[in-house]
């Protein structure tokens, strides 16, 4: 047995065993990980009810520092082993963390299909807009001209929208936030985490060692602040699926709920057995 | 020309020479950089090759055979878990008969999550029809890039060029270049025996053959790879005459009178040589065995080496785990069955998951084989 911190917050990390975690000073991937702890701290999920799956990747470190159970698995696979691991125990809260290579590249088909199947569980995509852990190749988020490690001269593909295809695909709810508006993303990652069915919080953040320094945009703190000046509330346009250059930040999707796929594939179940 | 690089960029630099028509790829630890140096030259204008950063190892080759199909030459880079993401298509690769090179910084496979050097990805993909070369310095790992892509271009199949992860992936070595131009001569233009986009003579790439064709196919096919040690030794011969540098297929070090000998692969060969040489100074007869190539198999060759010896011991830096020893153990066991002399063969499988493997653990090893005293079939080297 471990010993006990008496401090709910510290807790719930592996704190004598995995840290000083891995991440790049600066990173905004620890940050998603506290404001995750602290909604499900606030909303009372308790550890031994959680299992949070993660692929591989920055943010896919982040199971590897929290004391629950937790599952890393293959570059891209944390949806299909999260589809499992919620029909076994359709009970347990299962979140799916990961970055934009990840959820978007290499598992983007699981991605659009678990959306599709209204699969009960939340995931959270942080994007940085490249690939850390490989040394900042560009990603499917990262924008159309911006530089990149495999991208010196400027990025000549489309980029991903990661809410409007959750929503496109069918995911229940949809969210936006950054890692500089702290409040904002605990009161996202909540909400998401109180859908029952698929719900997708996209985190922007900032890899300054990488992303900003292809794009010339500083270090962490100046990267806060440009998230901070490139974010708008979703109250404040139009139509938050055409704006181009800002992030709109806030619920961007959320629809009545229609009965997840662990519910109706444990009610095929009972049919099944009662004839 | 003589340059200090590590093996990731002793790899890009020959690619860069090599001049592929197209490369495809995906980041992994430990081969990113070689594509990701490559996309350098790429942007630099250094090279005429299209560059493709697909979504997934298993796009990257998908997208390897496309191009290769249509007649180019076509390369890419990856380890561990996106080799084993492209196993379905390296069938499909060998198949098609196409030379597609890969340049490969061997690491072990998940689980659990481990990212230095051993052979578990290459072996895994061992009967996929690929051509496989297992390098033991950077050198030796430029040199055999180059290699590759004339051996696969005459044999007409792809091929596979392993550095061990980290070891040699990451590691700075003095290393001589040849001159782009000497590259691009000695490797001409690939000559296709097929391609897709000759309109004038429309062909259907991959259809079903049933029970009516596949095994013809393949039997075709497993008699190019029968083929290929000439073609090997061939490309060697005319590599040796502009580089000066040759390497055997099969090597054996100080092997004359050796009464105990170690066969292996990769990296730890060079780790091996020093502890022959601490025991040849004390007197001891053993050498060591050093295999090149694992596929094609170069049964008739290790027959006739292996033969002249008492007791050998086979080194696997991947567990087939739960086979009688390990991978290459069990090829050269059969290799020496139908031999009078049937030496006694001990397998030892060592540094998994990059575990370091030292001159020392070497010297523990050539003493059991020398002694032969084995209790058990198989014994893991420096495990606790």
């Amino acid at each position: 047995m471990r010993e006990l911190k008496n401090d709910p917050f510290l807790d719930f990390f592996r704190v004598d065993e995995r840290f000083p975690h891995i991440l790049c000073p600066g990173c905004g991937i620890g940050t998603t990980m506290a404001t995750m702890v602290r909604v499900f701290l606030d909303l009372g999920i308790k550890q031994d009810e959680l299992c949070v799956v993660s692929g591989i990747g920055c943010s896919s470190r982040v199971t590897g520092y929290l004391d629950c159970d937790t599952f890393h698995t293959l570059h891209g696979r944390a949806l299909p082993a999260a589809t499992g691991i919620k029909l076994a125990r359709p009970d347990m809260k299962v979140v799916v963390i990961g970055g934009d290579g990840d959820i978007m590249a290499i598992g983007g088909n699981h991605f659009i299909h678990s959306a599709r199947r209204n699969l009960d569980l939340t995931v959270i995509v942080v994007n940085n807009f490249t690939y850390g852990m490989t040394g900042g190749q560009y990603s499917p988020t990262t924008p159309t001209q911006e530089r990149a490690a495999t991208a010196p001269f400027g990025n000549v593909e489309r980029s991903f929208n990661v809410c409007f295809i959750a929503r496109a695909a069918g995911a229940m709810f949809v969210a936006r936030s950054t890692t500089f508006h702290v409040a904002h993303l605990k009161k996202m990652i909540q909400l998401a985490l109180q859908k029952n069915g698929f719900s997708v919080v996209e985190v922007i953040s900032q890899c300054p060692t990488f992303y900003g320094r292809y794009q010339g945009l500083g270090d962490a703190v100046k990267m806060l602040e440009w998230l901070k000046t490139r974010s708008v509330d979703v109250e404040k346009v139009a139509n938050p699926w055409s704006v181009k250059d800002r992030f709109v930040i806030g619920v961007l999707h959320d629809q009545e709920e229609v009965p997840p796929y662990s519910q109706l594939y444990q009610e095929l179940r009972n049919r099944a057995k009662e004839k | 020309m003589i340059l200090a690089k590590t093996g990731n960029e002793a790899f890009a630099y020959a690619m860069k020479q090599i001049n592929p028509d197209v490369v495809a790829a995906y980041p992994i630890t430990p081969s990113t950089e070689i594509v990701q140096l490559f996309s350098n030259y790429v942007s630099d204008g250094e090279v005429d090759t299209e560059y493709v950063p697909v979504e997934s190892e298993h796009s990257a080759m998908t997208a390897c055979i496309g191009a290769a199909v249509c007649g180019c030459r076509v390369m890419t880079a990856t380890a561990s878990q996106g080799l084993a993401l492209m196993h379905e298509m390296l069938f499909i690769a060998a198949g098609l008969r196409l030379p597609i090179v890969m340049a490969v910084a061997s690491r072990s496979l998940s689980s659990p999550l481990n990212i230095h050097g051993d052979h578990s990805d290459s072996v895994a993909s061992r009967d996929s029809g690929w051509l496989q070369f297992f390098c033991e310095t950077v050198q030796e790992g430029y040199d055999t890039l180059i290699q590759a892509v004339k051996i696969a271009e005459r044999a007409n199949l792809p091929a596979l060029v392993g550095i061990d992860g980290f070891i040699l992936s990451h590691c700075q070595e003095r290393i001589e270049t040849l001159e782009d131009q000497v590259v691009r001569d000695f490797l001409g233009r690939r000559k296709p025996a097929y391609n897709l986009l000759d309109w004038r003579n429309p062909i259907l790439v991959g259809p079903a053959t049933l029970q009516d064709y596949y095994f013809e196919f393949k039997r075709s096919e497993i008699e190019g790879m029968n083929q290929v040690l000439p073609i090997i030794e061939e490309v060697q011969a005319e590599f040796g005459r502009i580089a000066g540098r040759k390497y055997p297929v099969l090597e054996e070090y100080r092997c004359e009178d050796a009464e105990a000998v170690v066969v292996l692969m990769g990296s730890a060969c060079g780790t091996v040589r020093v502890a022959v040489d601490r025991m040849r100074a004390k007197g001891k007869k053993v050498g060591m065995v050093k295999l090149r190539v694992f596929r094609p198999l170069v049964h008739s060759l290790l027959k006739k080496s292996l033969v002249k010896f008492k007791k050998i011991g086979v080194m696997d830096r991947v567990d087939a785990v739960n086979s009688y020893g390990g991978p290459l153990f069990t090829e050269i066991t059969s290799v020496l069955y139908d031999t009078d002399e049937r030496p006694w063969v001990f397998s030892y499988v060592y540094g998994l998951g990059g575990k370091e493997f030292t001159p020392e653990d070497a010297e523990m090893v050539l003493e059991q084989v020398l002694t032969g005293k084995e209790d058990e079939l198989v014994t893991y080297v420096g495990v606790r």
